[in-house]
C-alpha cells in the first residue's frame, strides 16, 4: 500500500487497523540467483538497486538476526560528505544526493534533516586544517563554509565559546547539507521497496559456510538449510572477516566496538550536528526529535566482537561533551550500546570482487558507513550485476593495499562517523 | 574496564595500556624478494578472529614494556600474558 495523505486518512477512519506489513518476512527458498549476506542498510539497499536499476529478480537478503539490528540500527545517524580526497568526496556526495531524494524514491519517510554539520576548531592550527578541508571540499564541488566563533555561537548558543573554555573555539567548518536521518527508516524503507520488487528478506538466517567448486561460488549454507546461488554478496560489516575466513581468505580489516549514548530528553537546545575531532575526545552530538542528545566519540581501541562498550570511553565521552557544553553537566545518560565496526587502515571502504568467482564484498565502512548506504548499495549492485566496478566505487578496491595508493581519509579528513 | 597484568608492574587498569594490534606477524624478507602481495598481506591483512586473539600491548603510561596478550574478542577475557618473543601459548591455538 502506498503511503500517502489519502491512505493515511482512509486508515485513520478505519482505526489504523488496515495497514499491511511494510515488507514480506520471507521463507528461505533453496535456490536464488543472488544471495546477499547481511540485512543492514548496505545489504538491503544493494538488493533494492539490483531489482530496481538492473531489473534482476530472484534475490534474497539473509540476515542472522533482524534487519537493521547491526550497525545500521546502532549508529548516530550523521550524514554528510565533508571528505578530503576527490574519490571520497565524489562517492559520499553521490550518496548524500541519493539521501536527498530517498523519502520520495522509497515512498518512506526517512526523516532526513539537513540541519547542518559543523566541525570545531580549537586552535589556530585546527583552523588552518579546516580551511584546507574547506578548500578541498569546494574544489571537489561539495558545499562548505567556515564559521567565525560568533557565527558558531549564534548557531549553537549552548556551546561554551568563552576565552576560558577548556577547548576554546576558533571557528568551525560547516556543511549545511549535512545532518541526520532516521536509521530504522532507512533500513525499513529499503526493505519495503526491495520486498515490493520481489526480494526475499529472510531473518534469523545466519550464513555458516559457502559452497565453492573450482574457485566459483555455488551457494551458501545457513542455519535454515542450504541455498544455491550463482552470485553471493557479503555486506556483513564487523563480521566480514568471520565470513571471509569460512572461505579461507583474509581481509584488510580490524573489528572494533564503537559506542553511542543517548541522554534523557531535553527541550530543544541544539538544532545542528556538532563534532569536535580536535579536542582529543572526538565527541560529537546532535539532538533527536524526541529531545534526547545523541552522543558519540572514539572507538574502543582494541579488537572486539562484543557489541558492548568499555567504561573508560564512557567517561571520556561524557567529559568531552561537558567541556564543550558545561550546561549539560547534570544530564543523565539513558542508554548506551556499541556496534562492531569494520575498520580499514585508511578509513576508506572496500567494494570489490574476491578471490572466488561470483563472490563479492562490501565492507570497511568502519565508523561512518550510514551516510554511505544509498551510495554503497547503488555501486555494489552495479558491481554484482555487471561484474565490473561502478566508476565511483572503483577506487575502493583491494588493489590499493597492494599498490600502496591508499585513500587515507583517516589522516586527511581526520574524522570518523 | 580490563585489568591487565603487566609482566613487570603487575595488575593495572586498561587505560594505562595501548593495544598494538595482532602479534606474531613476521616481517617478510629479504626486501628484494618480497612481492607486493606479500607486503600488503604483512601490512594490512589480519586474522581479526572472533574468539581468541593474540595481541601486542604496551604499558604506555607505566614501564613502557611491550608484551603479548591472548584475549577473547567476544568476552574480552584475558587468557594469557606472555613475553614478546614467546610463541602462542599451547592450548589456546585453534
Ligand atoms: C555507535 C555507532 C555510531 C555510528 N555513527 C555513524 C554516523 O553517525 N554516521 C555514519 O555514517 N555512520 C555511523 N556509523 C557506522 C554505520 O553504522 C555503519 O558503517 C553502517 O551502518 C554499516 O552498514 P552495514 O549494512 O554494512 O552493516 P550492518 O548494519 O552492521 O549490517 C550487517 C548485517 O550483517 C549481519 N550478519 C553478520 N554476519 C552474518 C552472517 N554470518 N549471516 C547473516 N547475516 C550476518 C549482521 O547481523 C548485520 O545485521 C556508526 C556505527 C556505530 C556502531
Ligand atoms: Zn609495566
Amino acid at each position: 500500500m502506498k503511503y500517502s495523505a489519502l491512505n493515511l486518512l482512509r486508515q485513520g477512519f478505519a482505526g489504523h487497523r488496515g495497514w499491511p506489513a511494510a515488507w514480506r518476512n520471507a521463507d528461505l527458498k533453496s535456490d536464488y540467483d543472488i544471495v546477499i549476506v547481511g540485512g543492514g542498510g548496505h545489504g538491503l539497499a544493494t538488493a533494492y538497486y539490483l531489482a530496481k536499476e538492473h531489473g534482476l529478480s530472484n534475490i534474497a537478503v539473509l540476515e542472522k538476526g533482524w534487519i537493521g539490528g547491526g550497525n545500521t540500527g546502532r549508529n548516530t545517524t550523521v550524514v554528510r560528505s565533508n571528505y578530503f580526497y576527490p574519490e571520497s568526496a565524489a562517492f559520499y556526495d553521490f550518496s548524500l544526493k541519493l539521501y536527498e531524494g530517498l523519502s520520495r524514491e522509497l515512498n518512506y519517510n526517512i526523516m532526513l534533516s539537513q540541519r547542518g554539520m559543523m566541525m570545531l576548531a580549537h586552535s589556530s592550527h585546527d583552523l588552518e586544517l579546516l580551511k584546507r578541508s574547506r578548500n578541498a571540499m569546494l574544489l571537489n564541488g561539495v558545499d562548505a563554509k567556515l564559521l567565525t566563533p560568533d557565527e558558531v555561537k549564534a548557531r549553537a548558543p549552548a556551546l561554551d565559546v568563552s576565552r576560558k573554555a577548556r577547548h576554546p573555539i576558533w571557528g568551525a567548518l560547516m556543511q549545511e547539507r549535512g545532518g541526520v536521518a532516521r536509521h530504522d527508516a532507512v533500513a525499513w524503507g529499503y526493505a519495503r521497496a526491495a520486498s515490493a520488487l520481489g526480494v526475499d528478506i529472510v531473518q534469523n538466517c545466519e550464513v555458516v559456510g559457502f559452497d565453492i567448486v573450482a574457485g566459483r561460488i555455488k551457494g551458501v549454507r545457513t542455519r535454515l538449510g542450504e541455498v544455491k546461488a550463482d552470485r553471493v554478496a557479503l555486506a556483513a560489516a564487523g563480521h566480514s572477516s568471520v565470513l571471509a575466513r569460512m572461505v579461507c581468505f583474509r581481509l584488510p580489516l580490524y573489528s572494533y566496538a564503537l559506542q553511542a549514548f543517548v541522554s534523557e530528553p531535553l527541550k530543544p537546545v541544539l538544532d545542528t550536528v556538532i563534532a569536535s575531532p580536535a579536542s582529543g575526545t572526538g565527541v560529537y552530538v546532535s539532538q533527536s526529535d524526541k529531545g534526547e542528545l545523541v552522543v558519540g566519540s572514539a572507538l574502543d581501541l582494541y579488537g572486539s566482537y562484543a557489541q558492548r562498550g568499555n567504561l573508560p570511553i564512557i567517561e571520556e565521552t561524557a567529559a568531552g561533551l561537558v567541556s564543550l557544553f558545561p550546561s549539560f553537566s547534570r544530564l543523565r545518560l539513558l542508554r548506551h550500546w556499541a556496534g562492531i565496526v569494520d575498520v580499514t587502515h585508511d578509513s576508506t571502504p572496500i567494494i570489490d570482487r574476491t578471490p572466488i568467482d561470483g563472490l563479492y564484498v562490501n565492507c570497511g565502512w568502519g565508523t561512518g558507513g550510514f551516510k554511505a548506504i544509498p551510495g554503497g548499495g547503488a555501486t555494489f549492485a552495479h558491481l554484482i550485476a555487471r561484474d565490473a566496478p561502478h566508476p565511483l566505487a572503483a577506487p575502493f578496491s583491494f588493489d590499493r593495499f597492494r599498490t600502496g595508493a591508499l585513500i587515507d581519509e583517516a589522516a586527511a579528513a581526520g574524522i570518523a562517523h | 574496564m580490563l585489568s591487565i597484568v603487566c609482566p613487570f608492574c603487575g595488575p593495572r587498569d586498561e587505560t594505562e595500556f595501548r593495544c598494538g594490534g595482532e602479534s606474531h606477524i613476521a616481517r617478510p624478507g629479504p626486501p628484494d624478494a618480497v612481492t607486493d602481495e606479500a607486503w600488503a598481506d604483512y601490512l594490512f591483512y589480519r586474522d581479526n578472529t572472533k574468539g581468541v586473539q593474540f595481541e601486542r600491548w604496551v604499558h604506555a603510561y607505566g614501564c613502557g614494556l611491550w608484551f603479548n596478550v591472548a584475549r577473547n574478542s567476544v568476552t574480552h577475557e584475558i587468557l594469557a600474558v606472555y613475553e614478546m618473543t614467546d610463541p602462542k601459548p599451547h592450548g589456546l591455538v585453534e
